[in-house]
């Protein structure tokens, strides 16, 4: 973590927005729509990553902010008649109210304690999500209607179901999320996160509230995935409980370990690289969850630090 | 008419008080077969825990390995039920602990039981087993007949006799490994290690080893709480999902890595889980009993029955 000239990691991340819009004009009609719901989880990854990450705190319940965000946002829209940017917001709260409660509850514990009671709490808000089927409807899920799903300011509208409008947004939502990201690792509170990382007793000692610092992280990190929840229910006009099961806390562990923990790109990286491998792997068999269970032993056997971590480790010592 | 509804209700009344007390021993009855196999996976994944201080997520897959192990073996097997069951309860488990012995030394053993990465490790050997169970055994749930059919008749309902004898082979296993803890140089071994396992390193024993035969043993145990309860259920590549969730449950409530504990708590849930199960719907009871324990975990994370850890 050598100090480096700030300039340089803003350039690479403004790179690799660039990158992703020039892309939009590129790319085949079937990746450029893989490619907009991979920002939109690389947002969800990128959520994690900052408890997962930069505070050392890995929790295996983070579904429950994604699907806090996406029924918040879904559910505004079907029941309420919300428009767009409301349900959005409604999304993006719920998930920060529940990642208080949630926060003020799991903090009490640490270690294998806290990977265990987020995975409880995420289990009862699935189970939560089943038991009130009448209005979630369980889990055969929702569909979002088309004609809600339209952003519209005065006279312009925005059809958030048209492929182009659909990536821009995407883009939109990964760019503020990765940029937000940046400036708070970059900041002296990101500082404070690492160090509680790396020895929480002794930030205790310098005087720090870690405590109070670690809620602040747990309920940006559930704010950030509930963003992402809202944007997919809202972009891809769908809302399941499966996006609450196990499977989807476990998904953006992967992908931030495949990317890098604590990498500010590494969430992207891995969630691309996951995703393509997934789909590819679904071509030749329906076994893919065996390619996530080998690829998950074989990262924390012999890749722990991720394909970013290595990176940086090895020749890139000033990425973020 | 004023006389009528009142009537009706005494009338309720005692047919509640005739049927009530056969309806809570057969409640009972069920609940204390539940236990019997809870109390066993839960076992094992409470040795793994309070010896090697690591968490395995995959000991549900354990428990479903010996449940579709049992179903080929005692198709494999031709003749009567009973020659296939009982090959079954004895080679299923070896196979499990084999695969368990594997995947231990293959992974944990390289991870150096780093209590968080062992989890993620677990979750992919969850996924990989699951995977490979509906690869090659299928998505059908299958069933394994009864090594015997014998009805227990009692004076109010007849009873499966095989069912009282999962109770009886369940708490002779718990038994046979409390006398192993107790009373045995392995079991004297194992605490040791459990108590402080760099001391121990010290004084010779091979607590690499210990750690391979603790998650083997684990393993062991739940395939035989499966072998135990397939003739009364079913053998299905997801059936690991739910003991896996009750274990946690029994192991957290009693205390992590206290066979006592771990006992009394099994008993308790299964029980309950029985009762609570007539009056709310399934989900409902799901969601109170995962919330609860939740809770113990985050404000007595020592368990209910455990002392504070060192």
């Amino acid at each position: 973590m050598s100090e480096a000239s700030p300039a340089k990691a803003y350039a690479l991340h403004l790179g690799v927005i660039a990158l992703l819009f020039a892309l939009s004009f590129v790319l085949p009609e079937y990746h450029h729509g893989l490619l907009a719901r991979i920002m939109v989880l690389a947002a969800f990854a990128m959520g994690y990553n900052m408890l997962f990450g930069y505070v050392g705190l890995l929790s295996l319940g983070h579904a429950m902010f994604f699907a806090a965000g996406l029924y918040g946002a879904g559910l505004a829209v079907i029941h309420l008649g919300w428009n767009v940017p409301l349900a959005f917001l409604a999304g993006i709260a719920c998930g920060a109210l529940l990642a208080l409660a949630i926060g003020l509850l799991a903090l009490r514990t640490n270690g294998v304690a806290f990977m265990i009671v987020t995975m409880m709490f995420a289990q009862v808000f699935y189970l939560v999500i089943l038991y009130f089927a009448a209005w979630t409807g369980g889990d055969q899920g929702l569909v979002v209607p088309q004609p809600a799903r339209v952003l519209s300011f005065g006279a312009t509208s925005l059809d958030l179901t048209n492929p182009t409008v659909r990536y821009m947004s995407a883009l939109a939502l990964f760019s503020v999320v990765l940029l937000v990201t940046l400036a708070i690792v970059r900041s002296r509170y990101g500082r404070v996160l690492v160090a509680v990382r790396e020895n929480e007793e002794r930030t205790k000692m310098l005087g720090y509230d870690t405590f109070s610092n670690k809620l602040i992280a747990v309920v940006v990190s559930g704010t950030i995935c509930a963003a992402s929840g809202a944007a997919y229910a809202l972009l891809f006009g769908y809302v399941g409980s499966s996006f609450a099961s196990v499977q989807y806390s476990i998904l953006p562990l992967l992908w931030v370990l495949l990317g890098g923990a604590a990498t500010t790109l590494g969430a992207l990286i891995g969630t691309v690289f996951m995703y393509y491998v997934i789909d590819i792997a679904s071509g030749y068999t329906s076994a893919y969850l065996l390619i996530v269970g080998i690829a998950l032993i074989l990262l924390v056997l012999f890749f722990p630090k991720g394909i970013l971590g290595t990176i940086r480790q090895r020749w890139l010592g000033w990425l973020p | 008419m004023a006389g009528r509804p009142e009537g009706g209700a005494s009338r309720i009344l005692l047919c509640l008080t005739m049927h009530f007390g056969p309806h809570l021993l057969l409640a009972a009855l069920e609940g204390l077969v539940t236990s019997a196999v809870l109390a066993l996976t839960a076992l094992g994944l409470s040795l793994v825990f309070g010896v090697m201080r690591v968490v395995n997520v995959a000991h549900g897959e354990f428990f479903m390995l010996g449940a579709v192990l049992t179903w080929a073996i005692s198709t494999a097997i031709p003749g009567h039920p009973t020659v296939g069951f009982l090959a079954a309860l004895v080679i299923a488990p070896l196979i499990v602990g084999a695969i368990a012995l594997v995947a231990e030394r293959l992974v944990l053993r390289r991870l150096n039981y780093n209590p968080e990465a062992t989890i993620v490790a677990t979750i992919g050997m969850l996924y990989i087993i699951q995977q490979l169970a509906l690869s090659f055994y299928g998505p059908e749930a299958r069933p394994v007949e009864p090594p015997f059919s014998y009805r227990i008749l009692l004076p109010w309902f007849g009873y499966s006799g095989y069912k009282l004898s999962i109770i009886a082979a369940s708490a002779l296993l718990l038994v046979l490994t409390w006398l192993v803890l107790t009373h045995t140089k392995i079991g004297l071994i194992m605490r040791a290690t459990q108590y402080d396992s760099e001391t121990a390193q010290a004084f010779g024993i091979p607590v690499d080893r210990v750690y391979a035969g603790v998650f083997s043993l684990g393993a062991m145990l739940a395939a035989v709480a499966a072998v135990l309860i397939v003739p009364i259920s079913q053998a299905h590549y997801l059936m690991g999902q739910d003991p896996l969730l009750l274990s946690f449950i029994v192991v957290i409530i009693g205390g992590l890595g206290s066979l006592r504990g771990t006992v009394v708590a099994a008993v308790l849930i299964g029980l309950s889980d029985g009762i609570i199960s007539v009056f709310f719907s399934p989900t409902l009871a799901k969601i109170i009993a995962t919330l609860l324990v939740a809770m113990v975990l985050v404000f007595r994370p020592q368990g209910l029955f455990g002392t504070a850890s060192r």
